[in-house]
């Protein structure tokens, strides 16, 4: 069976430079941090060469920008791989996956409901939630300043 | 498009329990498209989570949800336990496991009763909630609440279950053995559930994986997937038990799964009783006193499939970010590959058969559409069709 | 006993309206009906639509969108009709009274004639409230 390791290998091995740090922490949990641009085709590789199940992906709103974990797991391994990419503040654009798997649709639509980041080439570029609750342009899940410079 | 119709289901519709509105665009009893309205049930909850403590949480992501209400906590203590780097104690973990078993077997007996009320079938109904009590009596007896435990907690649970609650516990599990017998026997040799749930809203294994879809929708199309074996917790790597895999895909292939699942869970609480048995009384928890700053996965199988906790902390008091992801807000999405084609009647019990939880799925009328020239149905002529459609296949056989 | 109050004495027909609720609440609404509790057996019936129901029982925390649907009901809904907020959420908004899409409390946006706390009430105790709610009627009209 394949472990953490033969994973990281293969995915360094295609795109090494793209990849900016590894962190694992355990036997099931790593971390690749990577530049944006090449996330598209990463989690392309995870998901159709080395069967990895995309879970979700988290978004944080950070005094370094807009940060977003893609959590992708590999259930006969029990591995949860986070892919980290960081957005500039002024301008978070970043590649839709939502034309590789259909799981990334939704989670798509609401990080641009709730922070704001738009996704490019996203098929259904709809409100999911917003709709009558806040109004366009209003991000909730943003921070202010004072908020930023606590942490 | 001029005579393509729009069906609403919901969003406060009889049938559904939960605020939601699919729109059904059908062509005569075809459905053609549907498209799905949401956020009539957002309550913003990763955003309150940033502003309680850890401690506090717990009960917020317990009314994430009300039926799956201990598979948050679960999933959260997951996290917060990679973060804190500790281990809990045996007798914590069993406790643990038998919370969540029995919360699987009263959550799919709702769903079982819950699917005959959609086939227009009310006797299932009756019955698999009449056997749901029992059950519910056993929590009230251990937890001190119907529903929404409050039993977990970083390093351990809350309460212990004494010894003298074991043999009640072993006695309830007895008498509901026979009852789940009875009711895997009635749902599964039915004709008229055989005719409206085979061949109904099939999904592929192709669109479980396209769709990342969860739980007993991915094992009832033959994607062998478990957290509970995959990754385990708890004690579920400390007790036997098989995960249930069938290949149909189809409406009766995710009753098959539930149903099986049921005796599954029934088996693992009596093994952790006889492991809660050889394990010293009131050992509940380890102390945690500080969490580090991290960041902490946690993954909890709950009835629907896998909940997902990622929970980042900066050593204070509460998450910086907790983000959550409840197996509906993957396995509603399916509803596009399995209600298209089918007839009216027919795509209600396929909404269904993922066992949707729109509070899941969302956290984050009468619906009078005034568009004219639309034909409108009610949730109650919805029914009348779908008992009409029971009655038919009746006569035929 | 004028006719308007001669309708509250029996059967009554209640309608269900869930917000932005946890689920809890909603489905020990569905547990009365089921045989242990029976609601059937006072007369009372969930029904599909407003315009049929005596009470309109509301549970969950209101959201904005929320909110307007509400509001939609109560103007469609027959007059005069008993509204009655149940679970923690319903009362006051509960443990998501400051999520930001909170719309306020039931009673700040419809007038409520009952309430019914707990997280989740228990079946027996929305039967309770319910009798409960028929009975101050009754007593009401008898003084009047």
């Amino acid at each position: 069976m394949l472990d953490t390791n033969t994973f990281i290998a293969s995915t360094r091995q295609k795109f090494g430079p793209s990849i900016l740090n590894v962190e694992v922490k355990s036997e099931t949990r790593a971390t690749l941090s990577i530049e944006p641009k090449v996330l598209l085709n990463i989690s392309n590789f995870l998901y159709s060469y080395l069967n990895f199940r995309f879970i979700i992906a988290s978004a944080m709103h950070t005094r370094r920008g807009f940060e977003i974990y893609y959590h992708f797991s590999n259930d006969p391994a029990g591995l949860v791989l986070n892919l980290h990419v960081v957005l500039p503040e002024d301008k978070p654009e970043i590649e839709s996956l939502a034309n590789t798997f259909d799981g990334a649709n939704w989670i798509e639509r609401e990080m641009h409901e709730l922070f704001g980041i738009t996704f490019l080439n996203h098929p259904e570029p709809e409100p999911l939630l917003s709709e009558g609750n806040w109004a366009l342009g209003v991000y909730p899940y943003r921070k202010d300043g004072k908020e930023l410079k606590k942490e | 498009m001029s005579n393509t119709k729009i069906i609403p289901v919901g969003p406060y519709h009889p049938l559904q329990e939960e605020p939601e509105l699919f729109k059904l665009y059908c062509e005569g009893e075809i459905v053609k498209d549907i498209k799905w309205e949401t956020g009539y049930n957002h309550r913003g909850i990763e955003k309150l989570a940033e502003s309680k403590t850890f401690d506090q949480v717990f009960f917020l992501v317990e009314r994430i949800c009300g039926i799956c209400s201990t598979s948050h906590p679960f999933a959260f203590a997951n996290a917060m336990e990679e973060i804190a780097g500790v281990d809990i104690p045996n007798r914590a973990k069993y406790i643990r496991s038998i919370i969540g078993e029995l919360e699987r077997i009263h959550s799919h007996l709702l769903w079982v009763g819950l699917a005959g009320h959609f086939l227009g079938y009310n006797t299932v109904f009756m019955w698999a909630w009449k056997y749901r009590e029992p059950i519910l009596d056993l929590f009230e007896m251990i937890t001190g609440n119907r529903n929404s435990y409050a039993m977990f907690k970083v390093g351990g649970v809350r309460r212990d279950i004494p010894m003298a609650l074991i043999p009640e516990v072993r006695k309830a599990m007895d008498g509901f053995k026979p009852k789940l017998d009875l009711l895997i026997g009635a749902v599964m040799d039915d004709p008229v559930i055989h005719a409206r749930t085979k061949g109904v809203g099939v999904l592929t294994h192709q669109d479980i994986i396209q769709f990342a879809a969860v739980g007993p929708t991915a094992r009832a199309s033959g994607v062998d997937i478990d957290v509970r074996r995959d990754d385990p917790y708890a004690a579920y790597d400390m007790v036997d038990w098989k995960v249930i895999v069938t290949g149909e895909g189809d409406v009766f292939a995710k009753a098959y799964v539930r149903l099986l699942e049921m005796v599954e869970s029934v088996s693992i609480i009596e093994q952790c009783l006889d492991g809660l048995e050889k394990e010293p009384e009131g050992d509940t928890e380890v102390k945690v006193k500080n969490i580090p700053e991290g960041m902490g996965t946690g993954r909890a199988e709950a009835p629907r499939g896998e909940v997902f906790h990622f929970v980042v902390t900066d050593g204070g008091y509460g998450p910086v970010r907790h983000k959550i992801r409840a197996p509906s807000y993957v396995n509603i999405a399916t509803f596009k590959k399995s209600c298209i084609g089918q007839t009216i009647s027919d795509a209600t019990i396929s909404l269904a058969a993922v066992d949707p939880c729109y509070c899941c799925t969302e956290r984050m009328a009468v619906a009078v559409d005034q568009r004219t020239g639309n034909m409108l149905y009610s949730g109650e002529d919805l029914l009348k069709l779908s008992h009409m459609k029971t009655e038919e296949i009746r006569k035929k056989q | 006993m004028a006719f308007k109050d001669f309708i509250f004495r029996k059967s009554l027909w209640l309608f269900h309206f869930g917000g932005a609720s946890c689920n809890n609440c909603d489905i020990e609404i569905l547990d009365c009906l089921t045989p242990r509790y029976d609601v059937e057996r006072f007369g009372m019936l969930l029904v599909g639509s407003i315009r049929h129901a005596d009470v309109l029982l509301v549970n969950g925390s209101i959201n904005h969108k929320d909110k307007e649907r509400l509001l939609e009901l109560y103007r469609q809904a027959p007059k005069p009709i008993l509204v009655v907020a149940i679970g923690a959420c319903g009362c006051t908004g509960g443990i998501f009274a400051g999520g930001y899409p909170f719309a306020g409390p039931v009673d700040q946006i419809i007038p409520v004639d009952a309430y019914i706390p707990g997280c989740p009430p228990k079946p027996e105790a929305i039967l309770s409230g319910i009798v409960q709610l028929i009975e101050k009627k009754k007593t009401e009209k008898a003084h009047a």
